[in-house]
């Protein structure tokens, strides 16, 4: 099987930050081996916001944390591909080497602000962690950076703040705690796995908002998990669409919006009430179920639910191919 | 924590501690046997145990011997054994320092021992070392705490040498008896230990830190042991309450002169004011013990806040 994305020129021109290849990780269940990601290629420029999409438990996360290595071993496993940043296959570097680069280079806001905050230590000794891990600070001068950066994410009355505990936070505040820590050592890229799922529609409005003004100001690329569309047409340049572990279609984020060329990006873009159009009567579901990661049926993991079914689709899966400039779709039809 | 709550428990102590000496007043008034009989012995005529029961008191209505007991209480006194006829906080108080020492002694290591053994098998599940600790804590809790003794003893004290087998004059004796008594906690704190640790370990804020880029040894020591501890020292907390209680059979087994073998030589004899008094003294321990883990709770988590 080739690089769908290897011999771009694009990439190469715009200075590639990230480069995941055919990225493989399983789970060793009893059940059976769950193939959580499977084969998914991307690439990321610097600066840039990728919008990483698709129904729960598509391998969204899993293909994330396999970026920095959080995959729990035993059950999960990085089992194949690559994935090349600032010139190190994050994959095969030693365990040393990845920590320099964990919460540094790569930083990773999670879905769960209230519980992804350790309880019995302070805010303040959370985040000064990192700045005295990475950025060599003593434990006075981490104090000041600390409160800077919780200003910088906006927290009220910083100074005091340093000295409590997560609990007397709220969710959006804690979520805002996590951003100050991933931001603290200017990393090159923030992967942000859902983290406005969490939270009530207003404070998520607030925290994109933060997350974009800072990651921007600080020309920080952001991987952001969702399964938002609303998200994504708002706060990335190009979006890529996972289905059963597999990338489905990747493109600009407008370009995939306006012309989707998959079918599960059109179910899911069909699914979603949408103001930039006229009203529609209803909004239409895409049918059946996502399979089973285990028994995975040869061919399109896609087929039952396609409506563009073909012959060749249960015979054998497609691969990614360029459809259009920086588009690409993992689909035999050819759909306008 | 506050002052006031402190004080506040104390008080609560007052109510709880008279429940106990009414129960244990009943009890061993309920238990067969009469103390005047046994102390006047097996061929004494009916005369002579009368006149015994008078001097003991036995005599009055047993609300007023209560009524005396409790009031005596408040003066510290909690009356003169039958059989020796010597102060019953005397007799507590030269037995008291054995029992302390041996508790604590065992809690120490039990908690040294339970703890290091359980976050190793915790950190490291599945590997020889879990397996292997996780036997031994199973045999240290099936095995009877007499049998262990003997064993021990024979072994050690015996075949080897090493250590005394009976007797409480130096350090060397107290290993045994501590390591016996200890044995059951060790095992009971190790497989906590173990446990909570495997649960906190895979809980977010430990991604969080190991996302950090922390090392493993401080993603443990800091983040994972401080919240893994909170259940174990519940654990703990209840396991020296009941050492320093319920040390009877190693005490008996290494002939060691704690207030556990006091309590058993009086249940024997139906020394009624020797028992009602080693129970409210180790009743009063055991709340103390409780109201010192959760002052201690507050400590390890800061969302435990007592007013």
């Amino acid at each position: 099987m080739n690089c769908p994305y290897g011999v771009r020129r694009e990439s190469q021109k715009n200075m590639s930050l990230l480069q995941v290849r055919d990225l493989k990780t399983y789970f060793y269940t009893d059940a059976g081996v769950i193939k959580a990601v499977d084969r998914v290629s991307y690439d990321l420029k610097e600066g840039e916001t990728l919008g990483l999409v698709g129904e729960s438990g598509c391998g969204k996360s899993v293909g994330a944390l396999s970026i920095l290595r959080l995959i729990p071993n035993p059950p999960g496993k990085i089992v194949g591909g690559e994935a090349i940043f600032e010139g190190k296959d994050l994959l095969r570097i030693s365990e040393d080497e990845i920590r320099q680069i964990r919460g540094n280079r790569i930083a990773m806001i999670f879905q769960e602000p209230m519980t992804s905050l350790n309880p019995v230590l302070t805010i303040g000794l959370q985040i000064a962690e990192a700045l005295e891990l990475h950025r060599g600070f003593d434990k006075k001068g981490a104090r000041g950076e600390v409160a800077r950066l919780l200003r910088m994410v906006g927290i009220p009355d910083a100074e005091r703040r340093i000295n409590d505990y997560p609990h007397q936070f709220s969710g959006g505040m804690c979520q805002r705690v996590m951003i100050a820590m991933g931001l603290s050592c200017n990393p090159k890229l923030l992967i942000a796995d859902e983290p406005t799922t969490a939270v009530d529609v207003t404070i998520q409005a607030q925290l994109l908002e933060v997350i974009k003004e800072l990651t921007s100001r600080l020309g920080t690329a952001v991987i952001l998990i969702t399964h938002n569309l609303g998200v994504v047409a708002r706060h990335v340049n190009r979006m890529a669409v996972m289905y059963a572990g597999r990338m489905v279609e990747v493109g600009p984020s407008v370009e995939v919006y306006a012309h989707p060329r998959h079918p599960y990006t059109i179910g899911l873009l069909a699914s979603v009430p949408r103001l930039d159009q006229p009203r529609k009567e209803r909004l239409v579901p895409i049918d059946g179920q996502p399979p089973d990661l285990i028994h995975l049926p040869p061919g399109c993991p896609f087929l039952p639910r396609c409506s563009r079914r073909m012959e060749r689709c249960s015979v054998e899966g497609p691969e990614l191919r360029e459809v259009g400039r920086d588009h690409m779709v993992s689909c035999w039809a050819d759909i306008d | 924590m506050t002052g006031q709550y402190i004080i506040r428990r104390l008080l609560i102590m007052i109510p709880v501690l008279f429940g106990i000496s009414l129960i244990i007043f009943t009890i061993v008034r309920v238990i067969p046997g009469d103390p005047a009989v046994v102390l006047a012995g097996p061929h004494a005529t009916k005369d002579v145990v009368d006149q015994v029961r008078v001097q003991l008191g036995l005599d009055q209505h047993p609300v007023k011997q209560y009524l005396l007991f409790i009031g005596n209480i408040f003066k510290g006194d909690l009356g003169a054994s039958n059989r020796t006829g010597l102060p019953v906080t005397k007799e507590i108080m030269a037995r008291l320092p054995y029992t302390l020492l041996l508790a604590l002694a065992s809690i120490l290591v039990a908690t040294v021992f339970g703890v290091t053994a359980g976050i190793i098998a915790g950190v490291k599940q599945n590997s020889k070392f879990d397996y292997l600790s996780m036997l031994i804590a199973l045999f240290g809790l099936s095995m009877p705490v007499f049998w262990l003794g003997l064993m021990l003893m024979l072994l050690f004290s015996i075949k080897l040498g090493w250590f005394p087998s009976v007797g409480a004059e130096s350090f060397k004796h107290l290993v045994l008896p501590a390591i016996t008594l200890g044995a059951n906690s060790t095992a009971i704190i190790a497989r906590m230990t173990r446990s909570s640790m495997l649960e906190v370990i895979r809980l977010d804020y430990i991604r969080t830190a190991r996302a950090k880029g922390l090392s493993e040894k401080v993603v443990i020591s800091r983040h994972a042991l401080k919240n893994a501890l909170i259940p174990v020292v519940t654990v703990i907390g209840l396991q020296t309450g009941t050492l320093l209680g319920g040390a009877v059979l190693t005490e008996i087994v290494f002939a060691w002169p704690g207030i556990g073998r006091l309590l058993v030589e009086a249940i024997l004899s139906r020394d009624y004011p020797v028992v009602q008094g080693v129970v409210l003294v180790v009743a009063t321990m055991f709340i103390f013990v409780n109201l010192i883990v959760d002052i201690l709770y507050s400590y390890l988590d800061p969302r435990i806040r007592y007013h």
